[in-house]
Formats: structure tokens, C-alpha cells, sequence
């Protein structure tokens, strides 16, 4: 049994005799001497991750103004930050997008601005009290001028993350990227061998306190993050780290087409090797990490699973899906990822940084509960007319006339002998055919693309396709593509009347 | 080499591109066109030793041709070599090597612009 303290370890940081390798080396090095032969040999292990972490953000404070004012709104930049909290601090969040620039600059863009010493306009309002009188402020500010600037990342540095593709026949703008049609690709975020919290899997050195690398000066983790669910291994971090201190190489603003701005931070860990569990944690490797691809074609919460994957597979530059090569692409940075644990390495190795024990562990068990939500949200079965009117393709298209004339409805689904879904005609369609004296059959009329819906989905997400597409009708369909009925622009206009 | 044939607003309504292969006997490999009632836009991909030869016969007609030398540029300030660029592109022009660097052969990019999109840093830019 090997046992070391961390006050042992940093007396040798301090002494220059520290053993420190980064988590990748660590795998060859557990290999050739075994755990026990590890924990004697190495002393510190350095992680790394670089990739988006959308929950992060600036606390700061501007100082008072003369006269003074009680900011209860600000801009930077015309991104929009919170001051619902005493009188000039603001919290600025990454993900914020710019009231005037969209989401092609937000609230990532000026805290990398201000890193690098750019000016950033400020507007703030107030209602003014007797002792913050003023009601507006606008102001040019750069880094130096705020008293703080700390960065406050409610949930960084996944232990892992579910990779992304889609099966839908349209390229999909997500947070994970463009995912092209028809599983044409898959997009994942991590570093791997090399993820902090993949190398501790039972948080016993990465805990409230721990002092780590952020965004290239000393920051630390102050809890678990937000949304931490260790019992399915993704655990987060929440992390605080002095702007002032930071370096532009390990924080870059990036905004994602069709999604919106997000902040890449790189983080790194060291983990001192306390025992020989430790060395074999931080001997994992890419095969060792199974995530899942999941499907984001469904715009829902549960994505469904395509099926598992090690880090390995991801990383090797194709998946196999159905016994197809699907190219990859990572999101985040391994080779940002390396440089950061090779920095810390550094640091640890010449005595400039020390390694420290949680004051408190973080917690290993539990999960992230979805949203209680109080209002059922009504599914397309909830609004759709059960009453359609069909007609078979090869029916006339003056029997088509009749039809909606005698029933006063707009949309005829077309269907086959056996009942199933073959085509959609409008009232407008027969309006063209008879205006083009093209009186044939329904089907040479129809429109034989028809977007569908199922039963049980939500009706935003019906709302949304009848939007995209501009149409407005939609056959609700089974999985034999039996009709059940029919969703229109006017069944949810009433449904918005009775909601608001 | 991937060449780029603009097509003007007079000339839209003639068979240039067609006219020009007849003529010539030289194949091109359409890989982008974009064309509508005023303007056409094209890029394809012809033999090095055929090029001054098809070149002319589009610019008799109108046509204006260019070399695509670089047809995608990166900035390497804002790139961070995630490789997010990698599996969009049809082409394969991005791949990482053994360091994890991202490389790109600007030499097959056909200019679809997928990766421009895709690129969280806004680091892509097509040119020239």
C-alpha cells in the first residue's frame, strides 16, 4: 500500500523533486509499472480540457459613479448583463447574445474584449433613490478599470459528454455544430485521456477548494456544477478564477450558427497521487470512456440513443453507425487540451503551483432531475381535428371539389387502397388544376411530399415544422401511416387564444 | 486544379459552359454551380494542361475565369484547431495530424462553404 500525503508532495514541489507526468503519460507508465509501482513513482498527475462551456460569465464591479446610480439594468457592449444585485456589480453571462449584433457577439465576445484590453461601451438605467440619484450612465470601460473581474462558471468541464448526429433529412445548427442530414456526421466534446474529472472519477482530489488552471492563471473549483449528475459519470464543476490574471490563449468567445455565442475556457487539474487507486484512475484511457451518439433530429429532452461509443472510436475520426463510416469531428481541443496539461505540469515541476486537497468532496452519487413543469404541455393529439376528410388517389378532381365543398375543410388527405398516407390537396390545388383545365386524377394534382406529425408530440414542436416549411396543414399519422387526423395553423391559433 | 467560372447577367441566357465543351472536346467536373436568371456561378475542377485552352473559349463567350490558388482561407490568430471543421466538409480538406493540429489542402475545396458555418471561431473565410 502506498500512501502519501499532499503536504509530502508540495514539500517536493517545493524542494524541486516532484515527479509530475500529464494524464496521457500516466497511461504507458501505469502499464509498465502497475498501479503500486505508479503511486511510489509519480507524484502529480495534470488534466486538461479546452472545449464550449456555455455556463460561465463575469461577476464584476465598476466602482460608483458621481453622482452615483443603482444599476438595475446594464450593457456591455450592448449585451445585456444582470444588476439586480446592489449597486455596480453585474453579472455578465457568456451565452447572452447582443441586442444589435445577434448572436454573432454575446456576452463570451466582451469578456475575451476585455481580456485583451480592448474598451467596452456602457449603458445602464436606474429609477433613483435619494442616495443613487442618477438614472442613466453610459461610460467606456477596459479591464483595468473594474475592481473585480471574476470569472464565475456555474458548470464547466463535463466528466464526458453524449456525442451528436442526426437522422433527419435536414442539416440540423446545434450547440454541438452543423450536423449534417441522414446521419451524415457526428460532433463530441471532451478531452478524453486527458478530461479532469474522467481522471477522479470518485472526486477524491477534485473537490470544493481544489486549486487548479483556469484559463491560464490559478483558479479553483468552488462545488460541484450545476446540472452535476456523477451517478451516470457526468459530474461538472463550478469554478472561480480571476479574470485579470487570465490569458487570451485559454479563453476564446465563439458563437455557433444558428445557436448562439459560447465561451471555450481551459481547464486543467492536477491530481496528486495519493495511493495506488489514484494512479490506476488517472491511468484511464480514450477506450476506457463510453459515452452515447445521441439523435438531436428530435428536438425533445431524451434524445433517443444511436448507440454507445468509447472516446477511442470518436477520436480515431469515424464512427460506425449501421455499418456505415460516419466522420467525426470534435468540438473541443485536444491539442489545446495537452498544452494546458503540459503548462501545468510545468508549473508544478518548477514550484510555482501547488497542489491542494478538496475542503470538502464534492458529491459522487445522485442525478440532475428534469424541470417540474406545472402546466401540461398539450401534444399534437390534444389540438388536432379527429375529423378528416380523405380521398383515394385515384379519385377525380372534380370528386376533390365536391369533397371540400360538402365539408367545408381546406386540407383532403390523399390515402392509398390500404388506407395509408400518399399525398395531401388543398383547396388552392384545386384551384390551380382548374385554372390549368387539368381535370385528371387527385394524384397528378397532390402534393405528394407531405410533412407529417405523430400524436405525441409536443405542439410547439408542430408548430415550429409548420413554420419552417411554410404550410399549413399537417396529416397526423401512426407508424403505419394511417391517418388519425389533422393538425392545422387554425388549431393552434385557438389553443394560443385559450393560453393567453 | 479547381477553377471559378462567373457567368454575367447579358450572358446568363447563352450555353456557355455547354458551347465551350463542344468546342473545345475538353471535360470540366462541375462540382458547385449556382445559377438562376442573373448570374451564374461555377466551380470545376479541370486538367492543369487543358486550362489556357477551355480558359479562352469561356472568355470568347464572356465568361470570366479564375484560379481558386486558395480558395478557403483560415486565420490562424482565431482558429483553435478543434477540428469541428473535419466531418462537415465533403471534400476532405481538413484533417488533424499526428500532433492534433488541424491541416488543410485548400487544394480540394470546392468553396461549398459548409465549413464556414460550422467553424464556432468564425476562423474560415472563403477567397480568392
Amino acid at each position: 500500500m502506498v500512501k502519501k500525503s499532499v503536504h509530502e508532495i508540495n514539500r517536493k514541489i517545493e524542494d524541486g523533486s516532484v515527479n509530475v507526468v500529464t494524464a496521457e503519460e500516466m497511461v504507458t507508465i501505469v502499464e509498465e509499472l502497475g498501479a503500486e509501482g505508479a503511486a511510489k513513482e509519480v507524484d502529480v498527475v495534470t488534466t486538461g480540457t479546452f472545449g464550449a462551456m456555455c455556463s460561465s460569465g463575469l461577476m464584476l464591479n465598476l466602482g460608483h459613479s458621481e453622482p452615483p446610480i443603482k444599476i438595475q439594468k446594464i450593457w456591455f457592449n450592448n449585451v445585456e448583463a444582470y444588476s439586480g444585485l446592489a449597486a455596480v456589480d453585474a453579472y455578465l453571462g457568456a451565452a447572452q447574445i447582443s441586442d444589435t449584433r445577434g448572436i454573432q457577439y454575446g456576452g463570451a465576445h466582451v469578456i475575451e474584449d476585455l481580456l485583451r484590453g480592448k474598451e467596452i461601451d456602457v449603458h445602464a438605467t436606474s429609477y433613483g433613490t435619494d442616495c443613487y440619484p442618477r438614472k442613466v450612465l453610459d461610460t467606456i470601460i477596459s479591464l483595468e478599470d473594474l475592481n473585480e473581474a471574476i470569472l464565475l462558471n456555474p458548470r464547466n468541464a463535463y466528466q464526458k459528454y453524449a456525442a451528436a448526429t442526426n437522422s433527419s433529412k435536414r442539416t440540423l445548427h446545434t450547440y454541438m455544430g452543423e450536423l449534417l442530414p441522414n446521419l451524415g456526421n457526428v460532433t463530441y466534446s471532451g478531452a478524453g485521456v486527458l478530461s479532469p474529472l474522467s481522471n477522479d472519477p470518485n472526486y477524491e482530489t477534485i473537490g470544493m477548494g481544489t486549486r487548479i488552471f483556469m484559463g491560464g492563471t490559478q483558479g479553483y473549483v468552488i462545488g460541484n456544477g450545476t446540472q452535476h449528475s456523477p451517478s451516470s459519470g457526468f459530474g461538472t464543476l463550478m469554478l472561480k478564477g480571476n479574470l485579470k490574471e487570465m490569458n487570451p490563449d485559454y479563453l476564446r468567445a465563439a458563437s455557433f450558427t444558428g445557436y448562439g455565442a459560447t465561451l471555450y475556457m481551459g481547464v486543467g487539474i492536477p491530481i496528486p497521487i495519493l495511493n495506488e487507486k489514484l494512479a490506476a484512475a488517472t491511468a484511464v484511457r480514450d477506450e476506457d470512456i463510453v459515452t452515447t451518439i445521441e439523435d438531436y433530429a428530435v428536438g425533445s429532452r431524451d434524445k433517443p440513443v444511436i448507440r454507445e461509443v468509447s472516446y477511442a472510436e470518436l477520436r480515431s475520426g469515424s464512427v460506425q453507425i449501421d455499418g456505415k463510416d460516419v466522420p467525426t469531428s470534435s468540438l473541443s481541443s485536444f491539442k489545446n487540451a495537452r498544452k494546458i496539461a503540459n503548462e501545468l505540469k510545468a508549473w508544478v515541476k518548477h514550484g510555482k503551483f501547488f497542489v491542494s486537497m478538496p475542503v470538502e468532496r464534492l458529491c459522487a452519487e445522485g442525478s440532475a432531475k428534469p424541470m417540474k413543469e406545472t402546466q401540461v404541455v398539450p401534444l399534437v393529439k390534444d389540438v388536432m381535428s379527429s375529423f378528416v376528410v380523405t380521398i383515394k388517389r385515384d379519385q377525380t378532381v372534380q370528386d376533390a371539389a365536391k369533397k371540400i365543398w360538402a365539408n367545408s375543410f381546406n386540407h383532403l388527405t390523399v390515402i392509398s387502397d390500404s388506407g395509408e398516407l400518399v399525398g395531401i390537396l388543398t383547396a388552392w390545388d384545386i384551384s390551380k388544376a382548374v385554372a390549368e383545365n387539368c381535370f385528371d386524377s387527385v394524384e397528378s394534382v397532390m402534393t405528394k411530399k407531405v410533412l407529417t406529425c405523430a400524436p405525441n408530440e409536443p405542439v410547439d414542436l408542430a408548430a415550429r415544422r409548420l413554420d419552417r416549411y411554410g404550410v399549413s396543414a399537417m396529416p397526423v399519422i401512426d407508424a403505419q401511416r394511417q391517418v388519425l387526423g389533422i393538425i392545422t395553423s387554425d388549431n393552434i391559433s385557438k389553443l394560443l387564444a385559450r393560453r393567453y | 486544379m479547381k477553377i471559378k467560372i462567373t457567368i454575367p447577367t447579358e450572358r446568363i441566357h447563352n450555353p456557355i459552359i455547354s458551347e465551350s465543351i463542344v468546342e473545345t472536346g475538353i471535360l470540366i467536373n462541375i462540382m458547385v454551380a449556382n445559377i438562376d436568371s442573373t448570374y451564374g456561378e461555377l466551380i470545376a475542377d479541370v486538367n492543369d494542361l487543358k486550362f489556357d485552352k477551355i480558359k479562352n473559349a469561356l472568355e470568347s463567350r464572356g465568361a470570366i475565369v479564375s484560379i481558386l490558388d486558395r480558395p478557403i482561407h483560415r486565420d490562424e490568430e482565431e482558429c483553435i484547431e478543434c477540428g469541428a471543421c473535419i466531418s462537415v466538409c465533403p471534400m476532405n480538406v481538413y484533417s488533424f495530424d499526428d500532433s492534433w493540429n488541424v491541416l488543410v489542402d485548400e487544394k480540394k475545396c470546392i468553396q461549398c462553404g459548409v465549413c464556414i458555418k460550422m467553424c464556432p471561431h468564425g476562423a474560415l473565410k472563403l477567397g480568392e
